[in-house]
């Protein structure tokens, strides 16, 4: 046989998840020179794009539009994309070994992480991602429900998912018809209640992770005004000591925003309030009679510096209860295990080395499995930080062939592949399929003069794309 | 950003070397696993006691040639300043450059989980700032086509 990576047998790599990630692995395989390279994209839902398309905010749809470099990548001959097929159930990673070369898991972060205090599991208290997933129309999502019949809400948190959630609980139906939200969404929200909605953040202004554009599109919405205490947004001497010594102007520059919302009882004929808190944590959630939430008990907190110059919180013993009747948690994302892959639980994170996946007893590279992105990493950064990220992972990838650790796959013909995935999800998705879906999409949202009409619920992209459902 | 998003994609094992061993093991381990300090531990004892870097070593060559028999704790680094998962990337740059170290040990809940070098953080504020730079280059040209 030819030698691996040429024409004849070109090196084949199968990507499990078709976010971000797995598109710039797969752009940064085609973008060597080095081997010819065929690359399989698995997606456990029917479309791609992940995140951009289900945790982007609806009134963000500019973000969205790195898309179209990865539709770039998505009709390169070498490039199949298999949706509506889930690795690790529909299909094993053994059974990707039989027919693959390399095999990278670019599945993200898909959770929220635990408060870990009293009164969390109870109703009305949801993590933001859940939340977020539901209002984008994200299939498996869409049932959920909302209780958005109470008049506040609290946002735990202070990253730019926290800023998202709470501008879209913030927003007017008329500002969200402009965007593309799942209709059942926009219809839920539209009958919302809440008119308050706080954002708790445990450090200070200066610590906050969202950006200054995010922080300054809160104060520019239509009925919504966005007030925080002066007392917390002032910053305390070893903040403005930190911020003095890094001369950062894009925290300065944010820091300025949030204290412009500080000024008293600002003149305003707008409806609804964003309350900025800072230094506070929630310790507890209190329920009614009913285990509904009333109320979020909370403690203020102090900065102290860590040896290595971090500005941490601790808390102070200054409590104070707000009246909240739904809250989102909005501290981190986690990763979620993969059937047969080691999983370091701690960070939510697939165990790797450089992107190489370890095996826990031997702390050695697991020959042909590699991982990019949130679910190697953590969550962090904005979307293109994943490409130099895809980037590291494809760069050991490539240094492996040349060393000739790579899998031995039984038959590693694409034709073998495409036989595995229609044997076993008969309904599995082509990218010729989402450009179709997304044709559609488009034109049932300009039909409402909206930017797109989601399909929320896999019945009804086949019935769209008149694919027999079983 | 935090330190943690480093050390998850460090799962590869801590290199570490007793503090009766010999410099000239501390050499070896260095050169096998291509970095530039390595981690003083006792065992049983879950705080290293020390940490020996190129520069220790060098130091001492510098003045006795006959050093690399010695044992590593004559000249480790005793005084550890150390980081934990949840440090903020940016302030621990700015420590390690006003310091002057180049290894920061990472400890969480008194367990020593991972060290961090100078170029670690520097790689992932560049990865940050290219990511960021991509983004907004993406946006605009996808913006332009509309």
């Amino acid at each position: 046989m030819s030698e691996l990576g040429t024409e004849a047998n070109p090196l084949r790599v199968a990507i499990v998840g078709a976010g971000p990630t797995g598109f710039y692995a797969a752009e940064q395989l085609f973008k060597q020179k080095t081997y010819t390279v065929q690359v399989d994209l698995y997606e456990r839902l029917p479309i791609p794009f992940g995140l951009v398309r289900y945790g982007v905010a609806p009134d963000h749809q500019k973000i969205k539009s790195v898309t179209k470099i990865f539709d770039r990548v998505a009709r390169r001959p070498e490039f199949r994309f298999f949706g509506n097929v889930e690795i690790g159930a529909t299909i094993t990673v053994d059974d990707l070994k039989r027919h693959y070369h390399q095999i990278i898991f670019t599945t993200g972060a898909q959770t929220d992480r635990n408060l870990n205090i009293p009164g969390e599991d109870l109703k009305g208290s949801y993590a933001a991602t859940d939340f977020v997933a539901w209002y984008n129309g994200h299939p498996d999502y869409r049932d959920l429900e909302f209780d958005l019949s109470v008049e506040t809400a609290a946002v735990i948190g202070v990253g730019n998912v926290a800023v998202d959630v709470v501008r879209i609980l913030s927003r007017t139906p008329e500002e969200l018809a402009r965007t593309d939200i799942a209709d059942y969404a926009l219809e839920a929200l539209s009958k919302s209640n809440i008119r308050e909605v706080y954002m708790l953040g445990r450090r200070g202004p200066a610590q906050a992770a969202f950006t200054t554009p995010e922080i300054k599109e809160l104060g520019e919405l239509d009925d919504a005004v966005v007030w925080s205490p002066r007392e917390e947004t002032e910053l305390d001497p070893l903040s403005e000591e930190s911020l003095a010594e890094s001369a950062d102007r894009a925290t300065t520059r944010k820091v300025e925003i949030i204290q412009s919302y500080s000024e008293e009882n600002p003149a305003t004929d707008k409806t609804r309030r964003i309350i900025l808190r800072f230094l506070i944590s929630p310790v507890e959630f209190i329920g009614d009679e009913e285990s509904h939430l009333a109320s979020i008990r909370m403690v203020h907190n102090e900065l102290y510096k860590t040896d290595a110059g971090t500005l941490r919180p601790r808390a102070t013993d200054r409590e104070e209860t707000i009246a909240a009747g739904i809250a989102f948690r909005s501290i981190g994302y986690t990763g979620v295990p993969i059937p047969g892959v080691p999983f370091k639980e701690s960070w939510g994170v697939i165990l790797n080395q450089d992107g190489r996946v370890i095996e826990p007893e031997t702390q050695e590279p697991m020959t042909g499995l590699y991982t990019a992105g949130w679910i190697k990493r953590g969550a962090s950064g904005v979307i293109g930080t994943n490409k130099p990220d895809a980037a590291e992972t494809v760069e050991a990838m490539i240094d492996d062939v040349a060393a000739g650790a790579v899998l031995q796959p039984e038959d590693p013909s694409a034709e073998a592949a495409l036989a595995l995935v229609a044997e076993s999800e008969p309904h599995y998705f082509s990218y010729d399929d989402w450009l179709r879906l997304d044709e559609i999409e488009m034109e049932r949202g300009a039909a409402l003069g909206r930017p797109r009409l989601k399909f929320t619920s896999i019945e009804d992209m086949l019935a769209a794309l008149e694919k027999e459902t079983a | 950003m935090k330190v943690r998003r480093i050390l998850a994609a460090k799962s590869g094992g801590i290199i570490s070397i007793r503090p009766e061993q010999t410099i000239r093991e501390a050499i070896t381990l260095l050169t096998k696993h291509n970095i530039g300090a390595v981690i003083v531990v006792v065992p049983g004892q879950e705080r290293p006691v020390g940490i020996v870097s190129e520069r220790d070593i060098i130091r001492r060559a510098a003045t006795d040639e006959a050093c690399f028999s010695d044992p590593v704790e004559t000249i480790m680094t005793r005084e550890l300043v150390t980081g934990m998962p949840q440090d903020d990337l940016y302030s621990v740059a700015h420590t390690m450059t006003e310091r002057r170290f180049r290894h920061l040990p990472i400890m969480d809940e008194g367990r020593l989980v991972g060290i961090i070098s100078i170029g670690d953080v520097l790689k992932a504020q560049r990865d940050a700032y290219r990511g960021e730079v991509d983004t907004r280059e993406a946006q605009l040209l996808a913006g332009g086509e509309e």
